[in-house]
């Protein structure tokens, strides 16, 4: 069925070293190089404006990731008119400058330096070939080093041996020439401060900490030392092992949300490493530990490469063939719609799967299926997000680019943990505040971002989970009350009769911050603090995340937020914006792609006859108009007895989804659960057929990031189990009389594009050209659109909402005194199914209990002790971790361990628009425990049955 | 579907309508409940409201008469609003 073309030619993508940082200066001075004429930007390096005419300088200390620092001495140019020969590194270009690059003075000197380095360094000749692995040499032949005077046995610095700690990356001191790029990355790329220099002169090192183990240290293994480094004294283990890659194409990762762009560099059909790419537009050249490392999953032995059945959930599972696992899954679903009626189907689409893929599963569902029970994870994480803005702006979507962040003067993180969940864009972020902009943290929990080195947040407002809207009318109540609005923009953008009614709403007494100081938990002069920052401090950027979305006011908290950037005038221009941080790589794209019971692509209902008619003459079947089934309906209708069977591309919701009993009540209730996923995840627990699906490095697609950016997934490698994700589904429909055929990916693009006005102008061959679009991209904006609403909003005026603060009803009390929220950290990604297959599990290897002391004292809890969690909904147990990093009265877990089982506990409770679950208040009791829990036992025992798989029977000749 | 959970949700989608006033909110709660719930639900909540409504709060009551599964001819043919 594939019949992707092999790329041609299969070389390294190459990546220009500039040296140093472009100039964003707009005046322009023209110089001379070599005898040529140039023109740069002001504050330009000569190296960079060199190195933009093809001269390239040698250098060894100069990155283009990294300011100019100038120790190497390698880089050495000639000035008319002026003394010496200055760095080119750290010398801006200058109008009629004239510069030589080359002279037998530069080359003499040049040669000198690298002769000091080379006769420090673990070689005893220059010969590259009996060398291969030591960088070094290839710049000492570059400036034409052909002899070393001091021989190769004189003294050598400081070496205290290898540092091979990190699972991903060694350090050899032999091979380092201190230029300390490692340790600018670190700083400047990264934010994490994490590498020094030890020692001076001769006796200098590079240490991790307090010269501690590089795995000991506060380093966050994200890698920018070792890419960083031009000496291959940081070197990928990976790289040692495999040895060099020969070729690599660009790709998106498929992690976070961020979206970074990497060169997967490979050997053969090995990947060796994934490489950040410069020109991605999300990372700019950054990637954490997940992206750059934590592919090794896709070879990892528990992958399930063959289709399976089983009759009943209790039997083994039986390896069959993709035609019988095809065959079962269509006669299966027919079956039961003649049986149950046509809306007892269903599918999940996968957030974690291409737009390409996600889009062929709702239309799977619409076409095929003949209803609209299609829904995604975004339902249980960010739909609030897709509500509250399209409610307020007209549509569901972030309002800026990464880069906007640049122009930032104050930012509101609210409900979200960048430097765990989003860590590149944390990086940028923390690069800002470092330069000067202000941070208020909005959070139950003393997150990094509140004080870390050289940050520090202007206010912290440790809210009590669940009382996010009753914080934010407090905020508005100083804005509205202080006089602080920006009238002007209201007046001009917005609805101003319901401005007015909202002015009047927040405005009441029982609104203000002294009002709210009590139910928030936070004291009202820090209310009024923030809001006063947030409204005259320049230019204002709201980044949330779940922490906001995932309540039963979800919607309410996310209007609010868009109540305040519309009354500060912080909308429509870079540096300001509300920004949803989204979870997963392509939850932006499943929920753009029509994802949604009640929504085609491009967030049109599905009960609007134009856009209907428009969908049924393209698939030549007339369509529901009625909304379909959400998740958490569909499990609802299960119990029910009127939903019997459920497509699940790329989705594990018995681990991710809440109130694990009621899931796992609803699957066991369905006749056919068929699970489409790399490894027997938990859902898988409940499935009759498994199909074997593909990782991001298997396919062509795209995924669309949190800016809206649509980017480029190539395929690197044949999927393991014969089938791209997209061709399953195709294979599914065809065996139910509905055939979908595509040669590629990129018809599926032309598809959306054709029935979905933002995506007008989007296909694969435009992505290719730009490098990535936002959308939307049509006729209005042939290039996409970086910032939203710059001209007048979506929706045409803005739409201020009254957001009266509801309590939820999870409340604590005697038997659940304790608030539990949950929440994620670095090294691990969602449900674990792909990090927990890594290495990643040195830095988590199970989910831990957030506790404060005073809590912890008063149940007898010491640091390390089993505790069992227990809710209205169930219990389980893990260890307690204490820390202040929690107030008192509140608890944290993360959920990436199946046999903690976090959503055990989280209850039903949800948004009241969009039926989002509250993830983040759970009223809980905490006590000291001896074991696990009998859920724990009974589920270990079901995962060890359900994943028994029937030894294969060889057939007879 | 269990009348309780969804005596809930229709409560839930009241409340944040209920600070518009009543003609607002009882026309913002049935339009919502229309464009997001799935027919058996309507259907499920009807049935529940035509049999005395317990639990349900007054604006919510006053929404769910507006949608065409409560009147006497409910069928399909009234597609929600867009």
């Amino acid at each position: 069925m594939s019949l992707v073309q092999e790329p041609t030619t299969r070389t390294l993508v190459r990546e220009i070293d500039y040296g140093t940082p472009r100039s964003k200066a707009e005046k322009t001075v023209t110089l001379s190089i070599d005898g040529r004429q140039i023109s740069v930007p002001e504050g330009t390096s000569i190296m960079r404006a060199a190195m933009e005419a093809g001269i390239e300088i040698p250098k060894l200390c100069a990155t283009d990731m990294l300011e100019a620092f100038g120790s190497c001495r390698l880089c050495l140019v000639e000035i008319e008119g002026r003394a010496g020969t200055p760095a080119s590194c750290t010398t801006p270009v200058a109008d009629g400058m004239v510069v030589h690059t080359k002279s037998e003075r530069l080359d003499r000197i040049r040669k000198g330096v690298m002769e000091l380095y080379v006769s420090d360094h673990p070689v005893d000749t220059l010969d590259r070939a009996k060398h291969p692995d030591v960088d070094l040499l290839a710049t000492a032949a570059a400036v034409g080093l052909e002899d070393v005077r001091y021989g190769f046995d004189g003294a050598r610095h400081r070496n205290p041996g290898i540092d091979e700690s990190n699972p991903y990356f060694s350090f050899d001191p032999a091979k380092c020439i201190v230029c300390s790029r490692c340790v600018r990355a670190c700083e400047e790329v990264q934010g994490t401060f994490a590498l020094t220099v030890s020692g001076r002169g001769f006796d200098s090192i590079i240490a991790a900490g307090m010269d501690e183990k590089f795995i000991e240290s506060e380093c966050v293994s994200c890698g920018a030392c070792v890419q960083a480094c031009p000496t291959g004294s940081l070197i990928e283990k990976a790289v040692i092992e495999q040895g060099k890659p020969e070729w690599s194409e660009v790709t998106t990762c498929g992690y976070c949300g961020v979206g970074c762009a990497f060169k997967a560099e490979m050997r053969g059909d090995q990947v060796v490493r994934m490489v950040p790419y410069k020109d991605g537009k999300a990372n700019r050249g950054h990637s954490c530990v997940k992206g750059r490392f934590a592919w090794g999953y896709a070879n990892h032995k528990e992958r399930i490469l063959k289709p399976m059945l089983r009759e009943k959930i209790t039997e083994p599972w039986r390896e069959v063939s993709w035609e019988e696992a095809i065959a079962r899954v269509a006669s299966e679903f027919k079956r039961i719609q003649a049986k149950y009626g046509r809306s007892s189907i269903g599918a999940i689409t996968s957030s974690r799967c291409t737009d390409e893929e996600t889009f062929l599963v709702q239309k799977l569902v619409r076409a095929a299926f003949g209803n609209n029970n299609v829904d995604t994870c975004a339902r249980v994480c960010h739909s609030p997000t897709g509500y509250g803005l399209s409610t307020t702006f007209g549509t569901s979507a972030g309002t800026q680019d990464f880069d906007s962040v640049e122009h930032t003067d104050v930012a509101i993180v609210m409900g979200a943990n960048p430097t765990d969940a989003h860590p590149v864009f944390a990086s940028r972020l923390k690069k800002r505040l470092r330069q000067g902009a202000k941070l208020i943290v909005i959070d139950p929990r003393r997150i990094d971002l509140v004080r870390s080195p050289h940050i520090e947040a202007a206010y912290h407002l440790p809210i009590l989970p669940g009382t996010n809207v009753a914080i934010l009318t407090a905020l508005a109540h100083v804005i509205v009350t202080e006089g602080l609005i920006k009238e002007q923009f209201v007046r001009e953008r917005c609805e101003w009769d319901a401005f007015q009614d909202w002015a009047a709403f927040v405005a009441e007494e029982r609104n203000s911050p002294e009002a709210v100081a009590k139910a928030t938990g936070v004291p009202a002069e820090d209310i009024r603090g923030a809001a006063r920052l947030y409204a005259t401090g320049g230019n204002g950027a709201i980044y949330y995340g779940l922490g906001v979305t995932e309540h039963s006011q979800g919607s309410t908290a996310v209007m609010a937020l868009a109540n305040l950037a519309m009354a500060t005038g912080n909308v429509g221009r870079p540096g300001v914006g509300v920004n949803p941080m989204r979870g997963q790589n392509n939850v932006q794209g499943s929920c753009d792609m029509g994802s949604f019971p009640h929504e085609f692509s491009g967030y049109r209902h599905i009960a609007n006859d134009a856009v209907r008619a428009m969908f049924e003459a393209a698939w030549g079947k007339t369509l529901d108009n009625e909304p379909g089934l959400r998740i958490n309906n569909m499990l609802d209708a299960a119990c029910d007895g009127s939903f019997k069977a459920l497509y699940i591309q790329g989705e594990d919701i018995l681990q991710s989804d809440p109130n694990t009993h009621h899931v796992a009540a609803g699957l066991a209730a369905m006749e056919c659960v068929v699970s489409q996923d790399l490894f027997l995840n938990e859902t898988a627990n409940y499935a009759h057929v498994f199909l074997p699906g593909s990782t991001f490095l298997e396919k062509d697609g795209t995924y669309i990031n949190a800016e809206r950016r649509i980017q480029l997934v190539r395929k690197v490698v044949e999927p393991k189990a014969g089938y791209a994700d997209w061709e399953i589904t195709c294979l599914i429909s065809e065996a139910m009389g509905y055939p979908m055929r595509y040669n590629h990916p990129s018809e599926i693009m032309d598809e959306i594009a054709r029935l979905t006005p933002t995506f007008a102008g989007v296909s694969f061959k435009r992505i290719e050209e730009l490098g990535s679009i936002q959308w939307p991209c049509n006729e209005k904006a042939p290039e996409g659109t970086p910032v939203m609403h710059m001209n007048g909003f979506v929706r045409g005026k803005g739409r201020f909402m009254v957001t009266e603060y509801i309590a939820t009803d999870e409340k604590v009390g005697p038997r659940y005194p304790l608030l539990l929220t949950t929440g994620r950290i670095l090294s691990q990604y969602n449900v674990g199914a792909q990090t927990r297959r890594t290495a990643n599990v040195v830095w988590h290897e199970e989910d831990r209990l957030e506790i404060h002391p005073h809590d912890a004292e008063e149940r007898g809890i010491r640091d390390g002790d089993w505790v069992k969690l227990a809710s209205r909904a169930g219990e389980t147990t893990l260890r307690a971790r204490i820390t202040e990093r929690v107030a008192p009265g509140v608890i944290y877990t993360t959920f990436h361990h199946p046999n903690t089982q976090a959503n055990v506990v989280t209850t039903d409770y949800a948004d009241w628009a969009t039926s989002c679950p509250e993830y983040k208040v759970t009223a809980v009791q905490v006590s000291p425990s001896n074991g696990p829990t009998e859920w724990q036992e009974q589920y270990n025992e079901l995962v060890r049955k359900s994943r028994r798989v029937a030894a294969t029977v060889e057939a007879a000749e | 579907m269990s009348p309780d959970k969804l005596v809930y949700m229709a409560n839930q989608i009241g409340r944040f309508f209920v600070t518009q006033g009543q003609e607002k909110a009882a026309a913002g709660t049935a339009d919502h409940i229309r464009k997001f719930w799935e027919p058996r639900m309507r259907t499920a909540i009807i049935a529940h409201l035509k049999a005395g409504g317990a639990g349900l709060d007054p604006v919510v009551r006053l929404a769910l008469e507006r949608l065409p599964e409560a009147k006497p001819e409910a069928g399909r043919q009234q597609a929600p609003p867009q």
